[in-house]
């Protein structure tokens, strides 16, 4: 079980090393994700733009119900930018390992390693998407800026605390049964509509607001949504749950990292 | 997080040449495989000091690269203690770290990274030793087998380790290619503690000065060349057809 070296590294050391593996790991997911080709690793952040476009004009033609008097513009792109973050995470963890296996042949590099460059790269993604978006329409007049920003980023966070969380839970499990692969696809399409993106919880019916305040990135979104709008939200989210619940799926992560971790085999 | 067993890589800091020692006791490994449970090492244990070069023989399947990756701890044994004030190296000239999208330079830049090692110098050594050209600018994946290996073996060569893990390295490659990895490795780094994993019988014996036959999950130990082939031999059942020499000329 013990595999060691007598000498401690000292802290400040460990956390160069961690540094540095990890910036280079990410500048390695870029290149390796995006290439050198036309625009290159600007896709980081125009792929995840041109969905949130895409679902912004589709929801505006539609007029789609969304059970309040908020603009649908802003509606859209606080909704479609949060699925966009906690959906990819777990999408980019699943796998990774079996993708990268011969990396842990190099001794500074450790499973969780890989997942949080790749978390940080969708994180990185999904953040300057959703801002670039919110400066333009705001800038075009389409969006009033947000009430409380500390409160946007708040909100965002939980959902990006959540998504990682998650992501490295599956990414973990993925890598001892291909039934996550095959089951997080379904499962993150049938969380989508209630996930809090596309209806505010106050316009449902309590027994369905009831259910769905056990789906944890419901309150990150309301959160952010409360940060934009203010009161005109109608916000209802509760901390006490969602920061609970994210605390211990990310012990359960880490658990399973750990386990993983132990039992990796490169080929 | 980081390294279970934190060691920094950097380089010449690590080269202890009196203390440095690698300590191997009662490795045990077993996998998971669908018909139970497979024992592939059962107890191996063996110490390695600094200019000790370690030959391993074994059969196809014997369990020697599992035991030079549970030594390069990129896997962990299912019991038993692997200690050292070593810096200890990847399986050499292993290509398998490469990322096949990216370009050879690309590779360079991350294992420099990773090893905290100056990025242009190496740089400046893989163009010297690998003679690849430009295609040192094109994506891995375009290259032959022979050119993976070159390359593979040039940023090996980068990072300067206390012990090297060496796995078949005989195999690709043409003689001009084999007669530059030989003196890079037993020329100038002599000093240094060598694994040696080879099917080819006369590599092990000329490059080595210790000796170990790897059969049914037991490691024994010789100090002497022909007593391991010997047995090794008698091991895997294997007779020399009439006139076979008893070991084959020597490479050097």
């Amino acid at each position: 079980m013990v595999s060691r070296a007598p000498t401690k590294t000292p802290f400040l050391c460990s956390l160069r090393i961690q540094i540095r593996v990890l910036s280079a790991l990410f500048m390695r997911e870029v290149l390796t994700r995006y290439g050198r080709h036309n625009i290159g690793f600007l896709w980081l952040f125009f792929e995840p733009m041109i969905f949130t476009l895409g679902v912004t004009a589709l929801w505006t033609a539609t007029q789609s119900v969304h059970g309040s008097d908020l603009p649908i513009v802003a509606f859209a792109l606080t909704g479609y930018s949060s699925v966009l973050l906690w959906r990819n995470m777990p999408g980019r963890c699943i796998g990774a390992l079996w993708a990268n296996l011969p990396l842990m042949y190099h001794r500074n590099i450790r499973v969780l390693d890989i997942y949080i460059s790749r978390l940080m790269l969708e994180f990185g993604g999904a953040t300057i998407s959703f801002t670039a978006l919110g400066i333009l329409f705001i800038s075009l007049g389409w969006l009033e800026p947000p009430e409380d920003f500390l409160k946007v980023v708040g909100g965002w966070m939980m959902i990006a605390w959540f998504g990682s969380a998650l992501a490295v839970t599956l990414g973990a499990l993925s890598h001892q049964s291909e039934l996550v692969d095959k089951l997080w696809h379904p499962a993150s399409y049938l969380i989508f509509p209630l996930s809090g993106s596309a209806f505010m919880v106050y316009a449902l019916p309590p027994v369905a607001q009831k259910i769905v305040l056990y789906i944890p990135m419901v309150h990150g979104v309301e959160m952010v949504r409360e940060g934009f709008f203010g009161e005109r939200a109608h916000a209802i989210y509760d901390l006490g749950y969602v920061i609970p619940f994210c605390l211990v799926l990310s012990v359960i992560a880490l658990l399973l990292v750990n386990w993983v971790g132990q039992r990796v085999v490169p080929e | 997080m980081t390294s279970q067993a934190p060691q920094l890589l950097s380089t010449d800091q690590g080269t202890d040449v009196d203390n440095g020692f690698l300590r191997i006791r009662d490795i045990r490994k077993i996998y998971r495989t669908r018909f139970g449970e497979n024992l592939v090492l059962d107890g191996i244990g063996f110490d390695l000091r600094m200019g000790e070069r370690l030959g391993v023989l074994g059969r196809n399947g014997a369990g020697k690269s599992t035991m030079i990756r549970l030594i390069s701890g990129a896997e962990r044994p299912t019991a038993g203690t692997i200690e050292h004030n070593m810096s200890i190296s990847w399986p050499l000239a292993f290509g398998g770290a490469f990322q096949h999208m990216l370009t050879g330079v690309d590779n360079i830049r991350f294992i420099s990274t990773i090893y905290n090692q100056d990025f242009q110098q190496n740089l400046a050594f893989v163009e010297d030793f690998a003679e690849l050209g430009p295609y040192l600018r094109e994506p891995v994946r375009t290259y032959s087998s022979g050119m993976r290996a070159r390359l593979a073996f040039a940023i090996s060569m980068i990072i300067e380790f206390d012990c090297f893990l060496i796995d078949e390295i005989g195999a690709v490659g043409d003689a001009r290619f084999h007669e530059r990895c030989d003196y890079e490795l037993f020329g100038k780094r002599a000093d240094r503690a060598m694994i040696i994993i080879s099917h080819d019988a006369a590599y092990v014996r000329d490059h080595c000065n210790r000796w170990a036959v790897l059969h049914d999950g037991k490691l024994n130990l010789y100090d002497d060349f022909e007593i391991a082939y010997a047995d090794f031999k008698e091991l895997i059942g294997w007779t020399p057809p009439p006139g076979w020499p008893t070991v084959e000329a020597s490479t050097a």
